[in-house]
Order: C-alpha cells, then sequence, then structure tokens
C-alpha cells in the first residue's frame, strides 16, 4: 500500500466529512422546517431563516457529494460498483430524495403565500430526512461487512436492513438536524434576532444530545456486526480517534449552551471528522471485506492524474468557496455602490463596423474551408475554431441598438 | 471481461430505458447551463455599456430562471452519476481507472459553477457592477468545462483507447490520452456545444414568440426576444457544417454505426443516401434515393466504398430503424432550421430590422421544441448507434449491466419523480414570467 494508493481514499473521506458538515446542515435546516415550525408566525419566520441561509449554498455543499462519488469511481471503481449495486435500494431512495430536494428549492423561488410556502417546506423536509437516512443506511451497511466484491453480489435487502445500518442512518439525520441547528442559530446571532437565536439553540441542544445518544447506543449493535470495528474503536488503532470525537462532540455541545457557535461549529465538525477517521482506521487496510486499498486502487497514471486534478481543483475551489460564504454571512464585497443600483455610464451600442463584419465572414470562409475540405485533425480544429469566432463576433454585430430599439 | 452468470441479464431493456430516460431529460436542462449565462451576461453587459435599466430588468428576471433551471440540472445530473453503479456497475468497475478522470475533473466544474451562480444570483445587490459581471464569466467557463469533460468520456466510449484488458483488469492505463487524445472526442464537443446554444436561444426566444402574437410586444419583449434569437440563429448556421464532420468522423471511426444511418445493408461503392423510408431485410424501402451522395457525404468522393452492415454478425448491429429514424429527424430539424436562420439573418442584415411576419413567429415558436427533439434525436443516434457495445468493441451493454433486481420498480418510480418534478419546474417558470415587470427589479 503506498501512499499514492492511499491519497485518494483520504480525499473521499475528506469530502465526506465536508458532505456530512456542509450538506449535513443543509438537510437538517429541511428538517426543521418540518418538525416544530407550526404556529402560523413562528413557522413561517423558522422557514424564511432556514430557507434564507441555505438558498444560495445548498448546490454547492451538495457538489461534496459528487466529488466523493467521481474520485471513487476512478481511484477504486471496483468499491463504487460493488456497493452502488449491493445496496441499490438505499442508494436509489437517496437520489429521489435528493430529486425532490432541488425540485422543492426549485420551487421556492415560485412560491407566494404561506400555504403554498407550507406545501413546498413539507416536501423539502421530507426529503431532507430520507436521504441522510439513506446514506447513513450505505456507511452503516459498508462498515458492517455486508457488502462484497463484485456486481450486486451481497443481500439486496439485509445489507442495509440492520440495526447497524439503521443505526448510523438515524445519527445522520440527527446530526444533520444539529449542526443545522448550530449554523442557523449563528447566522441569527449575525442578523440580531434574538428570536430565532433562541429557537435554534434549543433546538441545537436537544438534538445534540438525542444524537450522542443515538452514537452511544449504536455500540450494541456496532458490537454485534461489526466486531472486529468494535475493537479497533475500544482498544485498536482507531482508539484515538474514537476519543477525540467523544471530546469534541462534548465540547461542541458546551459552547451551544455558552452561545459560542462559530466555535461551536468547528468543533461539531472535528467530531465528524473524527468520527469519519474511526471508521477508516478501523477497518484499514480494507476498502470492503477482502478487498484491500493497494488491490481496489486504480492504475499508477490514474491515481496520479486524480491527485494533481484535486490538488488543482481545490486551489481554485477553496478561495471561491470562501468567497461565497462570505457574501452570503451577511457580508458585502464592495461597501457602498452595488450591482442593483449603480449609476452606469451611458454608451451606444454600435452595429456592425465594417471591420468586425469582415472579420465575421473571413472567419466563416476558414472555417468552412478547413473543416469541410481539408481531413486532416489539426486542420479541422482550426475550422472548428474559426466558426466559433464566427458566431461569437456575428452575434456582436447583430445586437446593437439598431435591432434593440 | 468478465462472463456474467445467467439470469444477470434480465433487466436490461428496462436499465437502457432508464438510462434513456434520465439523459432526455438531464441534457434539455444542461443547455440552459451551457449557453444561458451567456444570454443573461449579454443583457447584463447591454445594460452595463448603455445605463439602461430595462437590461438590468431582463438580466435580473432571467437569473431568477437560470437559477430555477439549474437546480433542475444539479439534481438530474447526480441521478445520472448515480446510474453509473446502479444500473451499471460492471462498466464502472471495470473501466473507471480509464474514463473516471473526466467525471472528477467535472466535479470540480460542477462545483465551481455552483459557487459562481450563487455568488452572480445572490450578489446582485451586494457586488459593484463590474465586479458583479466578472462573477458571470466562470459559470460560462464551467458550463463549457462541464460538457467537455463529459463528452470526452462518451467520445471515449465511442472510440476506446488509451488501455489494455488483461483478465478483465484494464492495465497499462493513459487517461489523459484516452479522454482528450481521441479522434471521437472534438468533433461530439463543438456539436453539443452549439446545440446548448440553440435549443437554449430557440426555447427563450420561443416564449416571447409568443407574447408578441398575443400582442405583447413592447420594448422589453422585442429585446427579450432579439438576443436569444440571433444567438440560436448564428448558432444553427454553423450547426450543419459541424454535424457534416460528425458524419465524417463517424464514417472513419465506427463505419457499423454509419452504416446504419443509412441504412446500408451491403458495402457499396457509390453508396446512395435515402431520404425516410424504412430498413427491412438489407436495403432501405420507399425511400426516396439520391444515389452517391452517402459517398460523397461522408467521404467526400462519389465513388468510395462504404461499409454495409452485412460486414458484422447480427448480433453485433445497432437496431437499425431506430439510429436511421433518429438520425433523419435531427438532420432534417437541423435543415429546417437553417433556413429559418437564413431568412432572419437575411432580413436582419437586408432590411436592417426584424422580420414582420407573424408566419416568421410561428415558426420560431416551433423552432423551440424541435430543436429539443434534435438534441434528443442526435444522442439517440450516438448512443443507440453505438451498440450492442457500451465500450465500442470492448464490452456489450448486456456485461455492464447490474445483477440489482430492482430496476423496473426503480424506473416507473424515477419517471413518476420526474414528470412531478417537469411540472413543478414548468409551474415556477409560468409563475416567474407573470410576475409584473417592476418586480425583481
Ligand atoms: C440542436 C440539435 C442538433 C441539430 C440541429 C443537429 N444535431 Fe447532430 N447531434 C446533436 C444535435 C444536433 C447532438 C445531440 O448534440 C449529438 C449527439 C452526440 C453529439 O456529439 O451530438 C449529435 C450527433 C450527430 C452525429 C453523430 C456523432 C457521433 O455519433 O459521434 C452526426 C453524424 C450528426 N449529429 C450530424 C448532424 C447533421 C449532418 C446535422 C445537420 C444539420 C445535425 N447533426 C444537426
Ligand atoms: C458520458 C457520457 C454519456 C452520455 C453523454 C450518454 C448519452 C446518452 C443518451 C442521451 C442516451 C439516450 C438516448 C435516448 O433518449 O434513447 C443514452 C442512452 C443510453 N446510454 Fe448513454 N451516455 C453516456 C454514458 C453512458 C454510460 C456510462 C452507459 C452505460 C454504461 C450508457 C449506456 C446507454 C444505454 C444502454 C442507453 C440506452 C440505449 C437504448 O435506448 O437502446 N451511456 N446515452
Ligand atoms: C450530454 C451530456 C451531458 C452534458 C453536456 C452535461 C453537462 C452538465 C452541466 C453543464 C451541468 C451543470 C448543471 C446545469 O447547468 O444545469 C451538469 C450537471 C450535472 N451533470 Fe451533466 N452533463 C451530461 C451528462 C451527464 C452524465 C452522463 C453525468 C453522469 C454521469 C452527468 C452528471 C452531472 C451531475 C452530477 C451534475 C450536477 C452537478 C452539480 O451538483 O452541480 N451529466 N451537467
Amino acid at each position: 500500500m503506498t501512499l499514492l494508493q492511499t491519497l485518494p481514499i483520504v480525499f473521499v473521506l475528506t469530502g465526506l466529512v465536508f458532505y456530512v458538515v456542509l450538506g449535513g446542515a443543509d438537510f437538517g435546516a429541511g428538517l426543521w422546517q418540518l418538525i416544530g415550525a407550526r404556529g402560523d408566525d413562528e413557522g413561517k419566520r423558522i422557514r424564511d431563516h432556514a430557507h434564507h441561509a441555505m438558498g444560495p449554498v445548498w448546490e454547492a455543499n451538495h457538489v461534496w457529494l459528487i466529488f466523493v462519488i467521481t474520485v471513487l469511481w476512478t481511484a477504486y471503481s471496483q468499491v463504487f460498483a460493488s456497493t452502488a449495486s449491493t445496496l441499490s435500494i438505499p442508494f436509489f431512495v437517496a437520489a429521489i430524495g435528493i430529486i425532490l430536494r432541488g425540485g422543492a428549492y426549485a420551487l421556492r423561488s415560485g412560491t407566494r403565500g404561506l400555504r403554498e410556502q407550507r406545501r413546498v417546506g413539507t416536501v423539502l423536509s421530507l426529503s431532507s430526512i430520507l436521504t441522510p437516512f439513506a446514506l447513513g443506511l450505505m456507511v452503516g451497511g459498508i462498515a458492517a461487512g455486508r457488502v462484497p466484491v463484485g456486481n450486486a453480489a451481497g443481500d439486496l435487502v439485509t445489507s442495509w436492513l440492520n440495526p447497524l445500518a439503521i443505526t448510523v442512518g438515524l445519527i445522520a439525520v440527527t446530526f444533520s438536524a444539529y449542526l443545522a441547528a448550530v449554523f442557523l442559530a449563528a447566522d441569527a446571532v449575525r442578523h440580531d434576532d434574538a428570536e430565532m437565536e433562541q429557537a435554534f439553540r434549543t433546538r441545537a441542544l436537544i438534538s445534540g444530545v438525542v444524537a450522542g445518544l443515538v452514537a452511544a447506543a449504536g455500540l450494541i449493535p456496532l458490537h454485534a456486526d461489526a466486531p472486529h470495528l468494535f475493537h479497533e474503536l475500544v482498544a485498536g488503532q482507531a482508539l484515538p480517534a474514537a476519543i477525540v470525537s467523544v471530546i469534541a462532540g462534548g465540547a461542541a455541545l458546551l459552547l451551544v449552551f455558552r452561545r459560542r457557535y462559530e466555535p461551536a461549529r468547528y468543533t461539531a465538525a472535528l467530531a465528524v471528522a473524527a468520527v469519519i477517521a474511526g471508521w477508516a482506521l478501523g477497518q484499514s487496510p480494507y476498502l470492503l471485506p477482502g478487498l484491500s486499498i493497494e488491490h481496489a486502487a486504480a492504475p499508477r497514471n490514474t491515481l496520479i492524474a486524480v491527485v494533481v486534478a484535486v490538488v488543482a481543483g481545490g486551489i481554485i475551489l477553496f478561495p471561491s468557496l470562501v468567497v461565497l460564504f462570505r457574501l452570503t454571512l451577511g457580508g458585502s464585497l464592495a461597501a457602498g455602490e452595488s450591482a442593483a443600483d449603480a449609476p452606469v455610464e451611458r454608451h451606444p451600442v454600435p452595429g456592425a463596423g465594417s471591420l468586425v463584419g469582415r472579420s465575421a465572414v473571413a472567419l466563416l470562409v476558414i472555417g468552412l474551408g478547413f473543416l469541410t475540405l481539408a481531413n486532416p485533425g489539426w486542420a479541422h480544429a482550426i475550422g472548428a475554431c474559426a466558426l466559433l469566432a464566427f458566431a461569437a463576433l456575428a452575434t456582436r454585430a447583430l445586437i446593437s441598438d439598431a435591432m434593440l430599439s | 471481461m468478465v462472463e456474467l452468470a445467467t439470469g444477470v441479464h434480465r433487466y436490461l431493456l428496462e436499465a437502457r430505458q432508464m438510462q434513456a430516460l434520465s439523459f432526455s431529460v438531464h441534457i434539455p436542462l444542461v443547455c440552459f447551463g451551457i449557453a444561458f449565462p451567456v444570454m443573461v451576461m449579454t443583457a447584463e453587459w447591454l445594460h452595463l455599456r448603455t445605463g439602461d435599466p430595462l437590461y438590468r430588468t431582463l438580466a435580473r428576471r432571467w437569473t431568477k430562471v437560470m437559477l430555477a433551471l439549474f437546480a433542475a440540472g444539479v439534481v438530474t445530473g447526480t441521478v445520472l452519476s448515480f446510474e453509473m453503479g446502479l444500473l451499471w456497475p460492471e462498466f464502472t468497475s471495470v473501466y473507471g481507472s480509464v474514463f473516471g478522470l473526466g467525471f472528477a475533473i467535472e466535479g470540480f466544474s460542477f462545483f465551481l459553477e455552483a459557487i459562481f451562480i450563487g455568488i452572480y444570483a445572490y450578489g446582485w445587490d451586494r457586488l459593484s457592477p463590474r465586479m458583479h459581471f466578472l462573477s458571470g464569466i466562470p459559470i460560462v467557463f464551467s458550463g463549457f468545462l462541464g460538457s467537455l469533460m463529459v463528452i470526452a468520456v462518451n467520445g471515449w466510449m465511442n472510440h476506446p483507447t488509451g488501455f489494455r484488458l488483461v483478465d478483465g483488469k484494464a492495465v497499462d492505463v493513459h487517461p489523459f490520452d484516452a479522454l482528450f487524445v481521441n479522434s471521437n472526442f472534438w468533433h461530439e464537443l463543438v456539436h453539443m456545444y452549439i446545440a446548448g446554444y440553440m435549443v437554449t436561444g430557440f426555447l427563450v426566444a420561443a416564449c416571447y414568440a409568443v407574447a408578441r402574437l398575443r400582442g405583447r410586444n413592447g420594448r422589453y419583449e422585442r429585446i427579450a426576444l432579439a438576443i436569444p434569437l440571433t444567438i440560436a440563429c448564428v448558432a444553427s448556421i454553423i450547426q450543419a457544417p459541424v454535424g457534416d464532420w460528425s458524419g465524417r468522423v463517424v464514417a472513419e471511426n465506427q463505419p457499423v454505426k454509419l452504416a446504419a444511418f443509412e441504412g446500408l445493408g451491403h458495402t457499396e461503392n457509390g453508396a446512395p443516401v435515402h431520404i425516410m423510408g424504412i430498413y427491412s431485410d438489407g436495403e432501405v424501402k420507399y425511400g426516396i434515393p439520391l444515389p452517391h451522395m452517402l459517398s460523397l457525404l461522408a467521404f467526400h468522393d462519389p465513388n468510395h466504398t462504404v461499409q454495409g452492415l452485412d460486414t458484422v454478425p447480427a448480433n453485433d448491429r445497432p437496431p437499425v430503424n431506430v439510429v436511421r429514424f433518429s438520425f433523419q429527424t435531427m438532420v432534417g430539424i437541423g435543415s429546417l432550421l437553417f433556413v429559418l436562420a437564413a431568412f432572419f439573418l437575411f432580413v436582419r442584415l437586408r432590411r436592417k430590422r426584424m422580420p414582420e411576419s407573424p408566419w416568421f413567429y410561428r415558426a420560431v415558436i416551433l423552432a423551440g421544441p424541435l430543436s429539443v427533439v434534435a438534441l434528443i434525436a442526435g444522442w439517440v443516434t450516438t448512443e443507440v448507434g453505438r451498440q450492442p457495445w457500451v465500450v465500442y468493441h470492448d464490452m456489450r451493454t448486456a456485461q455492464a449491466v447490474t445483477g440489482a433486481t430492482g430496476v423496473p420498480v426503480g424506473y416507473v418510480t424515477l419517471a413518476l419523480v420526474y414528470v412531478a418534478l417537469a411540472c413543478a419546474v414548468a409551474w415556477v417558470l409560468l409563475r416567474l414570467a407573470r410576475a409584473p415587470l417592476e418586480e425583481g427589479t
């Protein structure tokens, strides 16, 4: 097992941590729109608060899942194929949940009035429970060692319908609720909304305690279903991770209690990371029963390409993510004027000057010539580029004052 | 390659249909991811340049539409990525290391797109005008990059290179060569990218053409019609030569697919093209023959030899009539749209105005749905024409399919959920369209 073979699984698990923390908060926000929001006025405020906090970021949060899946199938394709086929039922349920959730977000932008919003909110919330539960079932099924290598080689039902998997599903749901409540309480503080802060602080404390209890109770099915993992966690190489997760989880609750929401979020994220690391260490070096990282890993060239792609992508993405979060967390990037109300200089939009017109025609002729009359690949490349450049110039020339008046 | 136990292929047909359904929903949506940002930014650019608030109103209203369609594109795309494992685990398992990189990079481009769509949509009131305009550029770029990556995978499936198979495992893998140094990739990318502009442009234009025929013909509606229509018409003009290029690459790389396009049963010198008709027993019946045209179009030589379907065993041939009918549908619609576009550009350039005849606008209304039909027909041509192979000449679709038994249930469920999604999206779009103009500026 080389470093190169291990790095992608580290990426996958890191992506999973981000998905649980960010995507989880997102699911949890949906859940809070359903539970405990009955009074018309308070209910509406809770829904609005959750929606405004999540609307801009849910897509970005969701892409972590795509990241996990694509890196997994590139670097350890057998693991992905075996898991998706044996656990096809929860995987499919998660897909349906994701469609409903995205659909509800799309719908929300058109709804007016309370009744409509409540109805959309209900769809959103149900799917917000369904998806983390189903994904949790999958993690539990893998941890229980019930996903053998091969095309639908495991039992299609008992692989996920077992105590351990169900416990992990419940943990996923309660944890999402907890993370969301902390996030929304922090958001309320930013908006100076004491009432919402209070509402979500209470929810955070309750769901945090429940999540902790479910996780503790999970040790029983873990012992029964995955004794090896259990022993690694309580006495083996995964023990440090288990300890960190317990401490961080407790500390996060304490921080919520003391209204220190931002640090509470990071501490809760640490707890999630520790749980996932514990699982990984407890199971290492096996990804699935009998399939070690070494045997599952793709050939060297592919691994190098994946690592390079992930690192390069990360360099571009993380700064962009920071901009997005800063923007949505209420700030503004340019104080004062904004695109919506700034005065703008007035210039006419002239049509095709003769130069633009002639260049467009020339590009069209070049494009047609190289693309249709010539045969070598480089000629086709020139031809296609010339045609696309023609399209850009021609469009620019046609969109002018003369046409738009 | 793994020989599968009997009984495993049971749900091949359903799996194929489920795949086709998922694509048919996703691909029209992603056209809006490819081309709509450019249209929104065109309106925003006009506002920056002229200071006319009408353009800003337009851009902001379109942004809401873009956001709703993006959400739908995201979730339907997610379903597709799940299906790589839900429906085709053998394919992913054996070849993931060869093509997976494309999707991994695609994942990053979606990230970029999701981030900047968030910044763009929610930044109208929070960014300076210039910064806001600039924040749109990564969206356009990632729309291009995303389609580039997916199509690189599809190009590779149609023309697999960059690996060797030993004992059912891919070895000697060169993912960059497989995906990007692939003679089947570039024409697909350019053709699909242009199709994105046609579909988005004609669909948006069709909405405002409806408004125009109903007598709503203010300056706002005229501008909202002119921008997408211009873009779609310019794209339609260049789509035809690009499609011809696609045909020639197929002739070179996938001669059996080409034979299916034209229903060419036997190898011929100076092969003809038939317009319409149906293929049976090795020839096209009831069609209008155009002698030597196939050799001329595919090889630029009226007497060139064209390989017939009979050069491969019957079970290596795709379903000819499906492929042929789809191909003819696409080319027929492409030609009609070309004529429509040429007329529009002629009136624009010679008369320096928009066409006035209501018939033109009725044609534009038709052009919207027709361009979607051409889009799907084109993909059916490519994908069904590739059958029975999932990886051309390397793995059969029947070998790739899942052994799980729930496929039919999944298929029906997905179909129902997609109907609901379609209704939801249609409802939102209608709502957004009916909002009074002052709102949302
Ligand atoms: C708006 C949509 C649209 C229009 C008007 C056309 N096409 Fe197309 N065509 C597509 C949309 C499309 C597509 C959906 O985007 C495909 C599927 C795969 C691909 O690369 O593009 C495609 C594939 C495709 C292929 C198969 C490529 C392959 O299998 O690798 C050929 C040969 C053509 N087209 C040829 C044409 C010709 C000669 C057209 C004449 C005008 C034309 N297309 C119009
Ligand atoms: C990235 C790449 C891919 C693209 C863009 C693509 C595109 C498409 C499209 C648009 C269709 C549907 C046509 C219709 O409406 O009938 C289709 C059908 C299909 N695709 Fe693909 N595909 C891709 C990858 C795959 C993969 C990974 C598989 C399976 C392993 C696959 C197997 C199929 C099958 C079996 C069908 C159904 C064919 C039929 O109806 O007979 N495709 N594909
Ligand atoms: C013709 C083929 C395809 C094209 C051109 C295409 C392009 C795109 C684009 C531009 C988006 C951005 C979303 C939007 O703007 O609406 C998107 C979304 C997505 N596509 Fe596709 N795609 C194609 C096929 C596929 C296939 C075969 C898969 C999976 C295997 C896939 C997976 C996805 C995923 C997961 C998303 C959502 C990403 C997110 O969460 O933001 N797509 N696709």
